[in-house]
């Protein structure tokens, strides 16, 4: 805005902003708190269990496919979609969809693939529910969110249509596969026993496995592409993106792509991970996402990352003292005291 | 067909409709006057319900199953007995007490930020509400739920003509709500609301407290809604926490608002018994329009399309003639908060 207030940032490195958004510069405040947060860690660590550190490390790694898709759309769109847990939920009913009525029809069915409860049909499914729910992401943006935008609508606005989707979505979903519980074909399988009383599923770690490699995708994608610096750009300043030339169209277009891709991963994912589909499954699933985007600072994917982590931890963490039932209400808790303390995420600015 | 019938079944009607059209103006409140996103009704709703059922229903019978240790039924105690019940009174005051407190606890972290943290932080305290009285044996009897709660000075009638002291009681508090909104809108008070809702920046330049005032009027409305809830308790006479389900507490009434039009009282009224008469009405259609889930989808599907074509609700702001004229000069949207 004025120059000269800008000029010792400039003499500081250009990309200040951007090591800000990564995380990367460190002030004392945030040393301070860094260390406070590991101390605090260090004095609790002889009351953990390590089993439940490495459940909500999976739950976690479900969650940060689910946030990094969300803060992506939040930050370059300016829209907190009500909808992206139904878009999960969608994903799963779609997998299931597929799994259980369209292989079966030519021949691909089973369970119980290796170590894993689920069969090779999941896999399958996987990469066609993420383009499906790609595109109906796209296509939605088209019916709906562009032309609001176009309108030069209100945020609240916005999100008061995300809301209308998500409704609209689960009523869908509702309708073409009823309420009930469904389950994808499974087979009960032996979880892995480690020392320290630590058990893992199989399961569990086919999905942080995969949930490691989509997000190193996405890091490569906003880093290494010119695709992903022009989404990065755009978040920071549309104005500016639009101006130097930077096709605004098709950053939004690829912002669904990828929030909608990841969210169906995410959906299969927590679908296999829960062992059930339920059609309120996405919707429940808001608070830790939004969380996990609050924690991490809106439009920062490596920050939900994190945030995401440390939600899922804390939400298993948490049922070694209270009630289980009670996980969510932890995600919330968490994501008021982000609030309070610095609502621009544990990597923004103190306020 | 039998008569008394039918106008029993319009009483009922009636009376689940005025309670939604105080919700709705509550609602009003937040987003028609003030632009504030509270998409989390359910949880005022549900303290507002189970504060006023508590205080009033009777202790817990030991051999009924029961978890709870509320359960005042203060009226026994004699106090205040002026022939009728005064305790309902008190449970009502105590209701909307409850959610103001929630309110202000939740708007004074959250108001400061960006507009979208409050939906957010609503959406979040909503579900929590739910999961408390869901785990919280001790508090409510559990996902069991509440009955026996008291009819609303349910001794001076038949018990078969409680509904139609019921509806009057409603009439009433509904009335006094909708003058009170009115009054508040009109005031200088409500002026300010309307102009943090076009423009929060001028506001605060022109020397106007935006958080204050953006507080004080999300207390408000969360404690119209604590109201009624606490009517709700009185006529259902059932709690549960699936009774507070996003659909049927949250949604509805955004659909309520949007049809009626944000930021008019009558219109928020109206939208209420429109909205709930095809509720109502759809439910007796053959084959799909009856499905549940099928109303859940139109539901988004009409929120959806207001926004997209009318967001300012079907009947919109009603504006004073010097308002409308540059409005419409400009080719400015009629009015939304946008």
């Amino acid at each position: 805005m004025n120059s000269v207030s800008s000029q010792p940032e400039n003499l500081a490195g250009p990309s200040r902003r951007y090591r800000r958004r990564i995380g990367l510069r460190m002030s004392p405040g945030r040393i301070s708190s860094l260390l406070a947060g590991g101390l605090l860690i260090l004095g609790f660590l002889p009351f953990i269990k390590l089993g439940l550190v490495v459940n909500g490390l999976i739950l976690g790694s479900v969650i940060a496919l689910g946030a990094i898709g969300l803060t992506l759309v939040y930050g370059i769109l300016k829209l907190g979609n009500f909808a992206h847990g139904d878009y999960m939920a969608f994903g799963a009913y779609v997998a299931f969809f597929i799994v259980d009525g369209v292989l079966p029809r030519v021949g691909i069915e089973g369970a119980g693939l290796g170590p894993f409860t689920f069969g090779f049909p999941v896999l399958i499914a996987l990469p066609l529910t993420a383009l499906v729910v790609a595109l109906g992401a796209i296509v939605l943006d088209a019916l709906i969110y562009r032309r609001l935008r176009d309108r030069a609508a209100s945020t609240a606005i916005l999100m008061m249509a995300s809301l209308g989707v998500a409704i609209a979505i689960r009523g869908l979903v509702q309708l073409i596969w009823s309420g009930e519980t469904q389950h994808f074909p499974r087979e009960s399988r032996q979880v892995y026993h480690l020392p320290m009383d630590v058990r893992i599923p199989p399961d569990g770690l086919f999905v942080a496995v995969l949930a490691v490699i989509l997000v190193a995708g996405v890091y490569a994608l906003l880093t290494y592409t010119k695709m992903g610096k022009a989404m990065r750009a755009t978040s920071d300043n549309p104005t500016l993106a639009l101006v130097s030339g930077i096709n605004t169209k098709q950053v939004v277009w690829w912002t669904w792509a990828i929030g909608g891709a990841l969210a169906a991963v995410a959906g299969v994912l927590l679908a296999v991970v829960q062992a059930q589909l339920l059609p309120i499954m996405g919707w429940k699933f808001l608070i830790p996402l939004f969380a996990a985007v609050i924690l991490g600072g809106i439009g920062n994917p490596y920050g939900a990352l994190i945030g995401a982590l440390i939600v899922g931890v804390s939400m298993e963490l948490s049922t070694q003292w209270i009630n289980p039932s009670y996980k969510p209400a932890v995600a919330f808790a968490i994501m008021i005291g982000v609030l309070l303390a610095r609502p621009r995420g544990i990597f923004g600015d103190a306020p | 067909m039998d008569i008394s019938g039918v106008i029993d079944y319009l009483i009922g009607f009636a009376i689940m409709a005025m309670i939604y059209a105080i919700f709705t103006l509550g609602l009003n409140v937040h987003w028609g006057f003030t632009g504030l996103f509270n998409i989390g009704i359910a949880g005022f709703f549900a303290l507002g319900a189970y504060t006023a059922a508590l205080l009033t229903s009777p202790p817990p019978d030991p051999k009924q199953f029961e978890d709870f240790i509320f359960g005042g039924n203060l009226a026994q105690h004699g106090f205040l007995d002026l022939g009728i019940d005064l305790w309902f009174f008190v449970g009502i005051a105590a209701a909307a007490a409850v959610c103001g407190i929630v309110a202000l606890i939740i708007g004074t972290i959250t108001l400061r930020l960006n507009d979208d943290y409050l939906s957010i932080a609503t959406l979040g305290i909503a579900e929590s509400v739910r999961f408390f009285f869901l785990n919280e044996k001790w508090a409510a009897n559990g996902s069991k739920g509440l009955y026996r709660i008291p009819k609303f000075m349910g001794e001076l009638v038949a018990p078969e003509n409680y509904d139609y002291l019921y509806v009057v009681v409603v009439l009433i508090v509904l009335a006094i709500l909708f003058v009170a909104v009115q009054r508040a809108a009109r005031s200088p008070w409500g002026r300010v609301l309307r102009a943090i809702r076009e423009d929060e920046v001028t506001t605060a330049a022109s020397g106007k407290n935006v958080f204050h005032f953006k507080l004080q009027s999300f207390v408000f409305g969360a404690m119209i809604m604590g109201i009624g809830g606490a009517l709700f308790a009185h006529h259902v006479r059932f709690l549960s926490p699936l009774t507070f389900d996003p659909l049927l507490a949250t949604f509805v009434i955004w659909a309520m608002l949007m049809v009626g039009g944000s930021g008019n009282n009558l219109g928020a009224v109206l939208g209420a018994f429109v909205v709930w008469g095809i509720w109502a009405g759809t439910q007796f259609l053959p084959g799909i329009f009856s499905d549940p889930s099928f109303r859940l989808f139109m539901i988004g599907v009409l929120i959806v399309a207001i926004m997209l074509w009318r967001p300012g609700g079907l009947l919109g702001e009603w504006r004073r003639i010097i308002e409308r004229r540059p409005a419409s000069a400009t080719g400015r949207e009629p009015a939304g908060p946008d």
